[in-house]
């Protein structure tokens, strides 16, 4: 059974549904690769499924047998730590959460099941995806495949990660302000982040409620609108789901007409401090590639994007703060021993979190503290509208948006670990569509000194339908992608 | 916008986190770097824009539904006596 960095989702479930493999194999073939992987330190998995995987592909290929039509029958899955399988540690990376473990499956993870895809195992991330390297996490920095002195993006580093690496074809990552896009570009692969409510959030530990979206990691466009076909779509658990059904978003994906179609390129995103020039000359590839094929390219201003990582900081650590207020160890979770009353068990208790979890919940208190709230939280959300407000005008005259995913490739681990700050301003180009709630999409374009590069684009709420068909014409155009130097195949005596 | 140890150690109390003097010292000088860095909004002159288009959340109909095996949550409970979650005492 084979199945490596370039087999795809949609040619392993061609290949179990003609019967020429089984998910069982798949599934003992993922979890083969999983083990060996883990042990060159890339750390992208926190548990393994690796029994009831098993279980679940042998259900899945007697589905099969009963005829049953599963778009995603045998693929093996891994899932972000923040999304619940039932029955399995949820950890969120964080201490807080170590004992935990999940009484009910996510929305998506069900539609997964329902599928016939099989979830092996569980990733990395910034402690309760807090952190754009996942170096945040209590359990370890996860590595970047392709070097691994550089760290994989984060929050979802270790879903990106698992793909890349050639352990699973498809993962799910989550979104508050760019944790699927922005470790996608930096490990090599496709991410998106659909529009709000597109996926629902009923199992997704809460972060900024305002923001959170699950999003499809996988190698191609077509995989990855595949996986976001199954998870998408209304669920009454989950109230700002969006209640139209969801599409079919692989069918068609050959079909773009790039002529006619206007494609916006945001002059202030090309005149922000930091630009790798590395990654403007992708964007700008990109760009002719969109041109000479005859689209009209377009140049558009969002003059408040650059009020974007301010504003996100604010309304996010703000939303942040009152969610993990629940940790308070008393109903599941890890609970300080030997306190003698309440108060102090509160303290010692949350004493647990990690320091970027800490930093931002005393940040969000303090935004929403008593004499604060209207200079920060207050002006924080009327800024967003105003960002909002620039993408409704760009939508008038342009289809979709380039621009890069990230200002540059993968950085070296520890790098800006000692500056918040300096972190926070990887998620320049990503936060705006989070905090427009709009469906952006990041997939590989290029590379510098063997590091992949990501090119992003944006497009109006619930587009997701055309925004994948102007990914595939790019994936189509692109430069052949850098080889991760660690890779399921490699690992494989 | 420099803040003060006493704002830092306000804050914690708020937030229910015990922090150490070191991490007191520490949390003043990033906290106030990144407020310092937000306070650009100011000039974004937003006072008078619009709030973001709301999202659609339809109220669905509140039926009940019972969970079907509640052991598995108390089992979540660090302590649990009788079927009650047991904390430390709360008043002196």
């Amino acid at each position: 059974m084979t199945f490596g960095p370039e087999r795809t989702a949609t040619d392993l479930v061609r290949s179990i549904r003609s019967g020429e493999t089984t998910a069982a194999r798949a599934v003992d073939g993922a979890l083969g690769w999983i083990r060996r992987i883990q042990e060159t330190g890339l750390n992208a998995f926190l548990s393994v499924r690796e029994r009831e995987a098993r279980e679940e592909a042998e259900e899945v290929d007697r589905r099969l047998a009963d005829g049953e039509d599963l778009p995603l029958a045998g693929v093996p899955v891994a899932v972000k730590d923040n999304i619940s399988v039932s029955g399995g540690r949820t950890t969120c990376g964080s201490r807080l959460l170590e004992p935990y473990i999940a009484p009910y499956d996510a929305t998506a993870v069900v539609r997964l099941r329902d599928a016939g895809a099989v979830v092996v195992g569980k990733t990395n991330l910034d402690e309760f995806a807090m952190g754009s390297s996942t170096e945040n996490s209590a359990f370890g920095p996860t590595r970047n495949p392709h070097d691994l002195d550089r760290v994989p993006g984060g929050s979802s580093g270790g879903s990106t990660a698992a793909v890349a690496s050639g352990c699973v074809p498809l993962a799910l990552g989550s979104e508050t302000g760019g944790s699927v896009r922005q470790p996608a570009a930096l490990c090599g692969v496709v991410g998106i982040k659909p529009t709000y409510g597109r996926v629902s959030r009923y199992g997704l530990v809460a972060f900024g409620s305002s923001f959170d979206q699950i999003g499809p990691v996988a190698h191609t466009v077509e995989d990855a609108a595949r996986l976001l076909s199954v998870i998408a779509g209304p669920d009454p658990h989950d109230a700002t789901s969006i209640p139209e059904p969801a599409g079919d978003y692989a069918s068609g994906l050959e079909e773009w007409d790039p002529k006619g179609a206007r494609i916006g390129w945001p002059t202030e995103y090309f005149g922000e401090e930091g630009l790798d020039p590395a990654v403007r000359s992708a964007c700008e590839a990109a760009r002719h590639a969109f041109g000479s094929a005859g689209a009209e390219v377009v140049e558009v201003s969002l003059p408040h994007a650059r009020y974007g990582i301010a504003v996100y900081y604010i309304v996010a650590i703000a939303e942040a703060s009152s969610n993990l207020a629940r940790y308070d160890g008393v109903r599941y979770g890890y609970r300080a021993p030997g306190q003698e009353d309440l108060i102090s068990m509160y303290l010692k208790t949350r004493a647990a979190f990690g320091d970027e979890v800490k930093r931002r919940i005393m940040l969000g208190t303090y935004v929403l503290s008593a004499g604060y709230y209207e200079a920060y939280y207050g002006r924080g959300t009327a800024v967003r509208g105003r960002i909002a407000g620039d993408f409704e005008a760009a939508w008038e005259e342009v289809d979709a948006i380039l621009s890069p995913t990230t200002p540059t490739p993968a950085f070296p681990i520890g790098e800006k670990v000692d500056d918040p700050l300096a972190m926070y301003l990887n998620d320049v180009y990503t936060v705006s569509a989070n905090l427009a709630g709009i469906p952006a999409i990041s997939l590989p374009w290029g590379s510098k000194d063997h590091l992949p590069i990501g090119v992003q684009l944006m497009g109006p709420r619930r587009s997701e339908g055309a925004l994948l068909k102007a990914a595939r014409f790019l994936e189509r155009e692109a430069p052949p992608r850098p080889t991760p130097r660690i890779r399921a195949e490699e690992a494989v005596p | 916008m420099t803040i003060s140890a006493d704002d830092v150690r306000h804050i914690a109390r708020l937030a229910r986190l015990e922090l150490s003097d070191e991490e007191v010292e520490r949390f003043r000088g990033e906290l106030s770097k990144i407020l310092d860095y937000v306070a650009q909004l100011e000039e974004a002159e937003a006072a008078s824009a619009a709030e973001p288009e709301a999202p659609d959340s339809p109220l669905r109909e509140d039926v009940e539904e019972p969970w079907p095996d509640v052991k598995p949550l108390h089992d979540e409970a660090p302590e649990i006596e009788e079927g009650y979650v047991k904390v430390p005492r709360v008043v002196e």
